[in-house]
């Protein structure tokens, strides 16, 4: 059968710029074929991964829409009609997040406060008021959660909600500069609470000494309208991102490690979410913690100024909003770059097709390899640091090996160990000895597991031990003199 | 570039005006001549996204896409571009228009304000950047 396809403009580029082809087929799922034959490019536009047509993509024959009629098995006769037709959709820009919704009028002693805001014309008493009426939750109040408190609260947010599980420890004054040396053993929500109040009394803080899980995070995002995402780690970006776009809500992530810093504008409304961005995390344990890895203390002020901009522009309206960009920022280099980000249609969450639908089915620990992390530590044997203590102390033969970075070595020495990188255990093996127990150690105890693991993958036969909680505990337990980092 | 008569933007005008506060929308038709276009006549579209959202979204139907594809081949005419309104917002291409635009197409958008049709721009998606990225596009009126 020989049918007329016709080709909208818009598609033309792929088809030698005709308008009209004549193409062979006794079904549309044959026509396309042809076409596909025929006009290798048009591929690219109208078909996904699957082979299929994409949805945008209509197909008509002669004024019907196959969709209607049989599909792909739809039969066409000589001289039928074909027509390949995208749909078309648009909109403004995204005006305030909050829609009409206002704040009370402004008091004279807001006016004043708020002063060098209202003399923008981009936000003005208009803005400000939406300020006076916004809801924002910061979820994660370390590093990135200080400064988006901070300017939030000065900039006259009505209402911030902080949520966060974790205690002030000496280690995050270095860059969590909401929190003070006083405020060391107490809950990070208190301590903000405490620094809100005093840069700007008129916010109403909300706070949630807990972990956001699947189980309240529904019922906690569905009360404010933005969600700037300050955590630090996957598990819970993905669930701030799957709550975010079940509810309709932009998700203002920041993200940060050693030197380098992102921030980008989750909003699936307007544009891609996260895991349209990064549909899986990477393997549990390949990215270390800023605990792990360190971070320049500056960085999270940086990235989380980044984060409040972006939240007071949702709010006032106007502006370019992050949305479908993501900024990347290297601190030692001094540099920016900015990649576009585009929607995923095959996006589970907020795709055509979406499969998480609900965030009480889904398991985050898995899809994060959290547990299957947790079953690989569980097959390193591991050595209580007091129990290495006292056998040292009967004098037992103990190899111990310190896998720490050089920097770290620098810090402090760990007694009587031998140094040895991960890397070269491999070829170094034969250093050891079989008959004596062996004993890595690192700072906290996850590397020394990795060390384990590589050396007996290696074929080692002695036999070798994971020092628990590393050079922490070792401190926490036998010897305060060794410092803590 | 899309040459365009003084008078047909008056048209577009004059819709943005009536659908307000919501977007209008609707298909220029013309030739094709390489890149550069010119715009023979346009035709209002009936906005079909939902009725709520339509202060801020524009859907044209397959189908309402299938009829002016006909209209225009009857025409010997093309569909060379598509307008839309945005009210009380400036006439900057949105990220939504972005992701959901075609190539090759004109995409004029005029801004409406209290109901007053006021600035307009013409984008186009870039090539040079795959088409992922809209460049202004050059426009040419007439009275």
């Amino acid at each position: 059968m020989a049918v007329t396809v016709l080709i909208p403009t818009t598609l033309r580029m792929f088809t030698g710029h005709k308008s009209e082809l004549t193409l062979d087929g006794a079904t549309i799922g044959e026509v396309i074929k042809s076409l596909s034959d025929e006009y290798p490019e048009t591929k690219k536009v109208l078909f996904g991964g699957d082979g299929k047509l994409r949805d945008f993509v209509n197909v008509f024959v002669g004024e019907n829409n196959i969709r209607d009629l049989n599909g792909y098995d739809t039969p066409v006769k000589d001289g039928d009609e074909v027509m390949l037709i995208p749909a078309i959709a648009g909109g403004s820009p995204v005006e305030s997040v909050l829609g009409e919704r206002l704040g009370d009028k402004l008091t004279n002693s807001e006016i004043k406060r708020y002063s060098r805001h209202l003399l923008l014309k981009e936000i003005g008493v208009k803005g400000q008021r939406r300020l006076k009426g916004a809801k924002v939750l910061i979820v994660g109040m370390g590093g990135l959660g200080t400064p988006l408190a901070q300017y939030l609260a000065a900039a006259g947010v009505g209402t911030l909600g902080l949520i966060d599980f974790d205690e002030v420890e000496e280690s995050n004054l270095q860059r969590q500069v909401i929190h003070g040396s006083r405020d060391i053993g107490r809950p990070k929500v208190a301590s903000a609470k405490d620094s809100i109040k005093q840069i700007n009394p008129l916010v109403k803080v909300e706070t949630y000494n807990e972990r956001l899980t699947k189980d309240n995070a529904l019922d906690l995002i569905g009360q404010y309208d933005i969600v700037a995402d300050a955590s630090d780690n996957y598990q819970t970006r993905y669930l701030v991102n799957d709550a975010c776009v079940l509810l309709g809500k932009p998700d203002v992530f920041g993200a940060m490690y050693q030197f380098e810093g992102q921030a980008a504008v989750y909003y699936a409304k307007e544009g891609p979410c996260y895991r349209c961005m990064y549909p899986a995390p990477p393997p549990a344990g390949l990215v270390p913690s800023c605990a792990m890895g360190g971070v320049v203390g500056v960085l999270p002020g940086i990235i989380g100024t980044v984060q409040a901009n972006e939240v007071i522009k949702l709010i006032v309206g106007g502006g370019e909003p992050l949305v479908g960009r993501l900024v990347l920022f290297d601190a030692w280099k001094m540099k920016w770059r900015q990649l576009n980000i585009c929607k995923d249609p095959r996006c589970p969450i907020c795709g055509e097709k979406p499969t998480i639908t609900d965030l009480e089915e889904y398991d985050y620990e898995d899809f994060c390899g959290i547990k299957a992390k947790e079953e690989e530590e569980a097959e390193v044997e591991g050595i209580e640091p007091k129990e290495l203590k006292r056998r040292l102390d009967a004098g037992e033969k103990i190899t111990i090996i310190d896998v720490r970075e050089p920097h770290e070595r620098a810090i402090a020495k760990f007694p009587n160990a031998i140094i040895i990188p991960i890397g070269q255990l491999d070829r170094r093996q034969d250093e050891l000895d079989p008959d004596a127990d062996t004993v890595f150690v690192c700072k906290e105890g996850k590397r020394s597991i990795l060390a384990v693991r590589t050396l007996l993958e290696a074929g080692y036969k002695g036999a070798a031990y994971n020092l628990k909680g590393g050079t922490n505990a070792w401190s926490r337990d036998v010897d305060s003199s060794f410092p803590q980092y | 570039m899309l040459e365009i008569s003084e008078k047909l933007l008056g048209e577009i005008r004059l819709e943005s005006e009536k659908a307000y506060p919501n977007e209008c929308c609707g298909f220029i038709f013309g030739k094709m001549n390489g890149t550069d276009k010119s715009a023979v006549s346009v035709l209002p579209n009936e906005n079909k996204s939902e009725q709520s959202e339509q202060y801020h979204r524009f859907v044209i139907t397959a189908n309402d896409m299938m009829s002016a594809e006909l209209y225009a081949r009857r025409k010997k005419l093309d569909i060379v571009g598509i307008y839309h309104s945005h009210p009380d917002c400036p006439a900057i291409p949105s990220e939504y228009d972005r992701s959901h635009a075609l190539a090759v197409y004109s995409y004029i958008i005029v801004s409406c304000r209290n109901g007053k049709a006021a600035e307009y721009t013409n984008h186009i998606l870039d090539p040079k950047t795959n088409y992922t990225k809209f460049i202004a596009e050059e426009i040419k009126t007439w009275q």
